[in-house]
């Protein structure tokens, strides 16, 4: 008899408790600040370019082999009259989201902090039909952190 | 004068039937077959096949540098992470004569710790639903390991593939509330054990299902090289933390656990009082806890290592991770060899299943609580 009230309580208690689920695609889960999911390029506001110099470091670094990197002459450098002082400057570059493992090394190599982590749920549901479609390219990378959509976290070391 | 009844032999045709469990089998844990030859209920014989999962990780570790290669630990056993990059890290860090911080070896230890209570956690509630109709146990073994999931997210910004632990030290530091969110979860952990144990250990049924079941003497037990709670269980007390102490496992104070029996029951217990025993360590180790510097003060940016060998081995959840890594000069190694423990505690299947019966082999493969992409690497 007393199990079958304490069992009772504990529905009881069930009922009128809050619910922890999220009904997810509509509510989404607070993400911790360092969370990761695929490297975005950052974008230097000042300047109005990427900070990314395309200097093949991450590309280099990166376990799988997922970058692709190619550099160019800065058209904004200050000896052609402009007022960047990067004299090379990213032409085009390519992530494949689909390869990446997310480990990290390629922000921890990347001298000028160009390449974040990123940390928004942007970069979680990347769902597509066609596996080429995850293979990003120049624009589609630099366009969350120069909307500003982006919680940065740069890790200290 | 009655005469007896003629005996007859053979009374009737038998034979043996060959039942072909996975490779997709629900209570697999993953992607393993064994089949069993089976005589009416009893199982004669045991055969397992394993390799389904395997994708080369250690040569895979052989083409990249040595901070590359971690992210590979992770994935090789993916219920441990940490213990596994430790293993890594730790011989990486032997070859190339690293000193690495108090702070970040600390720091590891929690981490270390922590995971093998999310890794028991995981295993009480798959257990549970091995065993039977234990829906809750799984539910509540669930609840626990999310929370100690979510710390790891919050530190190293990853639910499971951390990438956190670098040679000389960690990736980057922990959260300025990290001892907080520790004694949160510890506190949520304990209680979680005490309801689970409560929950199984004490339930009539369950105990019917599992003791006696799976034996394994101590002798058989060694002889298979099996390691970790499922050694402990046949009454070896053979823990490497306590051994062959790595970190600061001998400043800390613990007791090992073993069991009297050797079957599924004393693997299933021993688990729930060791995960009591890490949060005994846990504690410890957060009240040694200070700060400094968490990465050596010069630390090449390419980490290049001298020729030698060398062999390390840690205390994961399920046995004994050990690295066996071999470098030829540079900064990749040149041999890499991951001995893993469920390899071993697999083997010893077919003692434990032999002359058991059908319904009791998802319960002795559950209690040895393998982990199919350690074994397979
Ligand atoms: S992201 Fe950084 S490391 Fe990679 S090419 Fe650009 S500047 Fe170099
Ligand atoms: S996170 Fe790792 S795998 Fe992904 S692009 Fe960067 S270096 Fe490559």
């Amino acid at each position: 008899m007393k199990g079958v009230l304490k069992s009772l309580g504990a529905t009881a208690n069930a009922f009128v408790r809050r619910p922890v689920t999220r009904q997810y695609p509509e509510m989404h889960r607070d993400l911790p600040e360092r969370d990761r999911a695929f490297p975005i390029l950052l974008w230097d506001d000042d300047i109005d370019e990427p900070y990314c110099t395309g200097c093949h470091a991450c590309e280099r670094a990166c376990p799988v082999e997922c970058m692709t990197v190619l550099m160019k002459d800065n058209p904004n450098h200050e000896s052609v009259g402009g007022d960047s002082r990067r004299r090379k400057i990213i032409d085009k570059f390519w992530i494949d989201y689909a390869r990446c493992m997310r480990c990290n090394i390629c922000v921890e190599v990347c001298n000028f902090e160009a390449i974040a982590m990123n940390n928004t749920w942007t970069g979680h549901e990347v769902s597509v039909y066609d596996r080429a479609d995850l293979v990003m390219d120049l624009p589609q990378l630099l366009a969350q952190h120069r909307a500003g959509e982006l919680d940065e976290w740069v890790a200290d070391i | 004068m009655t005469q007896p009844p003629p005996v007859l032999e053979n009374e009737f045709e038998t034979e043996d039937i060959f039942v072909n469990m996975g490779p997709q089998h629900p209570s697999t844990h993953g992607v393993f077959r064994m089949v069993l030859t089976i005589d009416g209920e009893l199982i004669t014989d045991v055969t397992p096949y394993v390799g389904y999962m395997h994708r080369g990780a250690e040569k895979l570790c052989e083409t990249m540098d040595y901070r590359q290669g971690i992210g590979y630990m992770d994935r090789t056993e993916y219920l441990a992470n940490f213990n596994a990059e430790l293993s890594y890290v730790m011989a990486v860090e032997r070859l190339a004569e690293l000193e690495v911080p108090e702070r970040a070896t600390w720091i590891r230890m929690i981490l270390c710790e922590l995971n093998r209570l999310s890794s028991h956690f995981m295993f009480l509630g798959a257990f549970g639903t091995d065993v039977g109709v234990f829906g809750t146990a799984f539910v509540y073994g669930f609840r626990n390991r999310e929370v100690i999931q979510d710390l790891f997210e919050e530190i190293t910004g990853d639910r499971l593939m951390f990438a956190y632990f670098r040679a000389g030290g960690l990736a980057w530091e922990v959260p300025d509330n990290f001892e907080t969110r520790v004694r949160e979860v510890l506190k949520d952990s304990r209680e979680g054990l005490r309801e689970l144990d409560g929950l199984m250990t004490q339930n009539e049924i369950f105990r019917a299902r599992t003791e006696g079941v799976g034996v394994i003497t101590a002798e058989d037990a060694i002889d298979w090289g099996t390691s970790g709670p499922t050694l402990r269980a046949s009454g070896v007390p053979m823990d490497i933390r306590r051994d062959e102490p790595y970190l600061f496992y001998d400043q800390v104070d613990f007791d090992v656990i073993t069991g009297d029996h050797g079957d599924v029951f004393d693997r299933f217990y021993g688990r729930i009082r060791e995960a009591s025993e890490s949060i005994k360590i846990i504690e410890q180790c957060l009240e040694r806890l200070e700060p400094g510097p968490i990465v050596p003060d010069r630390l090449p940016r390419m980490l290049r290592t001298p020729a030698g060998e060398v062999y390390t081995r840690t205390e994961a959840p399920r046995g004994e991770y050990g690295i066996y890594l071999v470098s030829k000069g540079g900064n990749r190694p040149h041999r890499l060899k991951i001995r893993s423990a469920c390899l071993s505690n697999l083997q010893a299947l077919r003692d434990m299943t032999i002359g058991g019966y059908v319904a009791d082999a998802v319960v002795i493969l559950g209690s040895l609580d393998i982990v199919l992409c350690e074994v397979d690497r």
